[in-house]
């Protein structure tokens, strides 16, 4: 045990139980003022923590062997659920993506995550594998695509985008840097696509290829990769526009029309985002104070304890609580970084990674989402959002990490 | 161990991390420490702020009889930008309204402003109030809000009480103190003492959540301030004499003017035709309004206070001072009168030749008074028509004839005396004589008076050469004691010995065997009057009288005027003498002319 990696563990605990408190003081209401009322979400909340604290002393009771020897059978095991979601499921707002146990409802795809991570680390620490083998490369992809196709089956497209954070799990694993760049390339061209005129658009791509050109040691290879490039972004742009018009759904093109600015809607998509703001906005520098924070108890917040759980810190604790929060988050990434790369086995190493990527994406895409900067997608804040599904998954993916972790000297 | 191969990009991941890290704390700080809007639109959101309507002061006739009250009455309010989707159908059929309606009203509410709140149906009955206020919740951005009604229990004096109504856009503009759908004074004493009888409007703040249910006061209500009554005001007017000349002018057009002398209070200011002050209130307001507004009879037209009439004969009282003021002429002057065939004036009645001053009044003699005029202007002391004839305006004016007063009425019209100019324009310069301006000497042609100035010459005679600004309002109740309004004493050119004469003259047209009102004479009051019949060009001559009694006390001074009644002794003459025994005694033994005068319909409906 004193391997174990106490720091995370801490924060771990800091952060959900200041998340407890924030879930008790964003569904506050005078008629159950006891925060261990359980018919009310924050007393759910407080079972939910006790039992993930139960679930954590098992996941560390466990050989650390356990993990990778299992990891293929964990991954299916996840992936069976899912299927059996989809069949049996219950739908909540639009999604099939819960089943019910009793009367407690539970989200396989909150563990597919963990399940995906593991069954990677597993296939990527093999030691034959090499990144630059595309038929390998392949492989990896499909283990995470299979999960992916499933949960948008079930139509959680938030939850499908997370697995889209393992690209941070292939590019540390030496996939070729110039993937992620393109990567961005084509998501900031996506937006400008989304913005700006296509035909005003094409001139400046083609205007900044003949600089490039016109800068460049112009051989004739230099000069048909950059047509060629030009060529595939005008095609992308036509195509992105077209998806955008024709497959997308009226109410996602409505939440990228208001992350753009194309759209004020405020009582339609942008109300979430508007309401969201203004609650953080009127926190202040030092927040209202715990329980009185007006726009998150009195409604104006949607899904307050959950995806915008972040909201009551801005509001109760203002610019104080929330840079805690972030600053949190960000020491729990770099740690998870550093604890990754001082593992011996690449299993341990790459699945670390994966716990990383994970949190990663949850905090930027939801603090994001909170802040106006991101779309708004529905996946929630790590340890912090109202949930047993995710607290429990969240749990596992980190706890199962640290027993690896807590097992690094055993290993040669 | 050829990951190793890879590992400084474990830099570039703790980088992205710190770097996502600090994008979100320079937007917190941002959000949270720089845009002040936010917090502004968290208030909006959370805060109500409830105004709490004053209860608008009271209004009493001179003897404390209650005039005007409230009366509590509900309005219901929105708040466009809260409103979400409701069942409209289900809403509209608790307010009563159409859906037509609705959509009209939610566009009249947005239009003014998408954040205030405004009037979305005024004046909810009690029981729709107790079931729209069960319901409310289901209604966000939609609330109660209280506030009182005028009520009158009279239903007289309709257009010196004036009326409220909704605030006007450029009313807001001018004054931030209102707030769309407040209620303002649009005409009367309503209007005038707006800011005494409105009070001061307090304010509640109230924390509401997302489905605008009420969650308490804000901060305790450190913020929260009461509303200050209006201050009640004790008018001049004597109810029983207002409500008895509106009775007396019943079915014809005109008015009744009455002073204190001794003060310029206003004892009874009549506007006929009339109406009941209570049809413009609430909702019935908006029915009615444009009804009154059509009616040929104009009755919401104040004609005491806008009417201009020529004074006709009335006027000669003015012509006798001057001329006495001037040494024109003495009491004992006389001028020849021939009658019918008397030029460039004729006489109308018939009469010895030549009268004297008090005669010539009692006998309403024509040629007697185009005589003083003509010695007026003629004066040779001033060296030219022009410069007399300014003279003898300057008496005019100083009767304030072509003038408004100093006074707390809404409204006013000065009336017309014409200045030299107008005939140098008219005529040329040095072209018109006394001759070409004749009919000014019996109180015809261009000069215009109002009855509120008519009256007033009475008082001014009554007094002997001053008088007060009328004034409609005696006390303000102010929380610091009692204001008692009191007018300057404003002084006429006319000094006091010339009065009697003339008072006498006035005296013979009640008590002489020849007065034009002798038939009116009353044994119990000496009265002093002068009846004028004045031509003009809608039809029939206005009936005019002017009086004052009594005659060694003078406590009350009145004009009437009776539209294309005739002589101005037959209605006139006759609704004024009443009215001041009205006034001086109270209950009288009812002379034999009131029945006539109650069953004459001049208005014809």
């Amino acid at each position: 045990m004193q391997t174990l990696d106490w720091t995370v563990v801490f924060v771990y605990l800091g952060m959900i139980i200041f998340g407890w408190i924030n879930i008790y003081a964003a569904v506050y209401n005078e008629e159950h003022q006891s925060i261990f009322d359980i018919t009310q979400n924050y007393g759910k909340q407080m079972i939910w923590i006790a039992t993930s604290i139960l679930l954590a002393l098992i996941i560390l009771s466990f050989d650390a062997k356990f993990f990778s020897v299992f990891a293929y059978l964990i991954y299916a095991a996840i992936l069976l659920s899912l299927i059996v979601v989809l069949i049996f499921g219950k739908e909540v707002a639009g999604s099939r993506s819960w089943i019910e146990i009793g009367s407690f409802g539970l989200q396989p795809a909150e563990f597919m995550k963990f399940g995906t991570g593991l069954a990677l680390a597993k296939f990527l620490s093999d030691t034959n594998y090499d990144l630059k083998d595309f038929r390998q490369l392949m492989k990896a992809f499909v283990i995470i695509a299979i999960p992916v196709l499933m949960i948008e089956l079930q139509n959680d497209t938030g939850t499908a985008l997370v697995f889209v954070t393992f690209s941070f799990v292939f590019y540390r694993q030496g996939m070729p840097g110039t993937i992620l760049f393109i990567g961005v390339g084509i998501l900031i061209l996506f937006f400008l696509t989304l913005l700006i005129n296509n035909l005003i658009l094409i001139g400046i791509l083609a205007l900044l290829a003949g600089v490039i050109i016109f800068q460049i040691n112009r051989t004739p290879k230099n000069i048909i990769t950059i047509l060629f490039i030009l060529l595939f972004s005008i095609v992308f742009v036509f195509s992105v526009d077209y998806a955008f018009n024709n497959v997308l759904k009226p109410h996602q093109q409505t939440r990228v029309n208001v992350l753009l600015g194309k759209e004020t809607d405020m009582l339609g998509a942008g109300y979430n985002v508007h309401q969201s703001l203004i609650a953080i906005g009127s926190g202040g520098f030092a927040g209202k104070g715990f329980l009185n924070g007006t726009q998150t108890k009195y409604n104006f917040v949607p899904e307050q304890s959950t995806d915008f759980i972040f909201c009551t810190v801005g509001e109760e604790w203002g610019f104080i609580g929330s840079i805690v929060v972030v600053a949190a988050f960000a020491f729990l990434l770099v740690r998870l970084i550093n604890m990754a790369e001082r593992q011996r086995s690449a299993f341990s190493r790459i699945y670390g990674y994966a716990v990383f990527s994970i949190i990663f994406f949850h905090f930027t895409v939801n603090i994001g989402m909170t802040l106006g900067l991101f779309p708004v997608i529905g996946i929630p804040l790590p340890f912090f959002s109202y949930g047993g599904s995710s607290l429990w998954a969240f749990t596992t993916l980190l706890f199962v990490f640290l027993r690896l972790d807590a097992e690094r000297l055993n290993i040669l | 161990m050829k990951y190793k191969a890879y590992e400084s990009r474990k830099i570039i991941l703790r980088g992205v991390v710190i770097l996502i890290s600090i994008i979100f704390v320079i937007r917190l700080f941002y959000v949270q420490l720089i845009d002040e809007r936010y917090v502004l639109s968290a208030n909006n959101n959370v805060l109500r702020y409830v105004t709490q309507y004053p209860a608008r002061g009271l209004v009493y006739d001179r003897n404390g009889e209650l005039l005007i009250y409230n009366e509590a009455a509900y309005d219901l309010m929105v708040i466009p930008r809260l409103v979400r989707k409701i069942d409209t159908l289900e809403f509209c059929r608790i307010v009563g309204i159409t859906k037509e309606e609705f959509i009209q009203k939610m566009d009249k509410a947005r239009k003014y402003s998408s954040h205030k709140e405004s009037v979305f149906e005024p004046q909810i009955t009690k029981e729709s109030y107790g079931y729209i206020e069960e319901k409310l919740y289901k209604y966000p951005g939609f609330y109660v809000q209280s506030r009182t009604l005028r009520k009158y229990p009279h239903a007289t004096a309709a257009h010196s009480l004036g009326y409220i109504g909704e605030v006007s856009p450029t009313e807001i503009e001018k004054n931030p103190y209102y707030k769309m759908g407040d209620y303002i004074g649009k005409s009367g004493i309503e209007k005038a003492y707006e800011t005494e009888l409105r009070g001061v409007k307090g304010l509640k703040i109230r924390m509401v959540d997302v489905f605008n249910r009420e969650k308490g006061s804000y901060l305790e209500g450190k913020y929260d301030t009461a509303a200050v009554s209006g201050n009640d005001i004790t008018m001049t007017v004597d109810l029983k004499l207002q409500e008895y000349g509106e009775l007396l002018m019943k079915n014809k057009r005109g008015s009744i003017v009455a002073i204190e002398p001794a003060t310029g209070e206003i004892l009874a200011l009549i506007s006929s035709p009339s109406y009941d002050p209570n049809l413009l209130v609430g909702r019935i307001r908006k029915q009615n309004y444009p009804m009154l507004e059509a009616d040929t009879v104009k009755p919401l037209f104040n004609r005491a206070l806008l009417a201009m009439y020529p004074p006709g004969s009335t006027f000669k009282l003015a012509g006798a001072l001057i001329g006495l003021q001037e040494g024109v002429i003495s009491p004992e002057s006389r001028f020849s009168c021939n009658g019918v065939t008397s030029l460039p004036i004729k006489c109308s009645h018939n009469h010895y030749s030549p009268l004297a001053l008090r005669e010539a009044i009692q006998e309403s003699c024509n040629p007697y008074f185009w005589g003083v005029f003509r010695a007026v202007i003629d004066n040779p002391r001033y060296g030219s028509t022009q410069k007399s004839f300014e003279k003898w305006r300057e008496y005019l004016l100083s009767f304030n004839f072509g003038r408004t007063f100093e006074s707390d009425l809404s409204v006013e019209r000065s009336g017309n005396v014409p200045a030299s100019e107008y005939y140098d324009k008219y005529f040329g310069k040095n072209r018109w004589r006394s001759m070409t301006i004749r009919s000014l000497s019996i109180g015809q042609g261009e000069l215009l008076i109002t009855p509120l100035q008519m009256a007033n010459m009475m008082a001014i005679i009554a007094n002997k050469g001053y008088y007060y600004d009328p004034h409609i309002v005696k006390t303000i109740e102010r929380e610091n004691g009692t204001e008692t309004k009191r007018p300057k004493k404003r002084i006429t050119l006319i000094e006091p010995r010339h009065f009697q004469p003339v008072i006498d003259g006035m005296y013979l047209v009640y008590n002489g065997d020849r007065g034009t009102a002798r038939w009116y004479r009353d044994d119990t009051i000496l009265m002093c009057g002068k009846t004028g019949t004045v031509q003009n060009p809608h039809g029939k001559d206005h009936s005019v009288f002017m009086a004052f009694a009594p005659l060694d006390d003078p406590k009350i001074a009145i004009a009437v005027v009776v539209e294309n009644a005739g002589f101005g002794s037959t209605y006139a003459a006759p609704i004024a003498t009443l009215m001041m025994k009205k006034y001086l005694q109270g209950e009288f033994e009812v002379p034999p002319y009131e029945q006539r005068i109650l069953e004459s319909n001049l208005i014809g409906r």
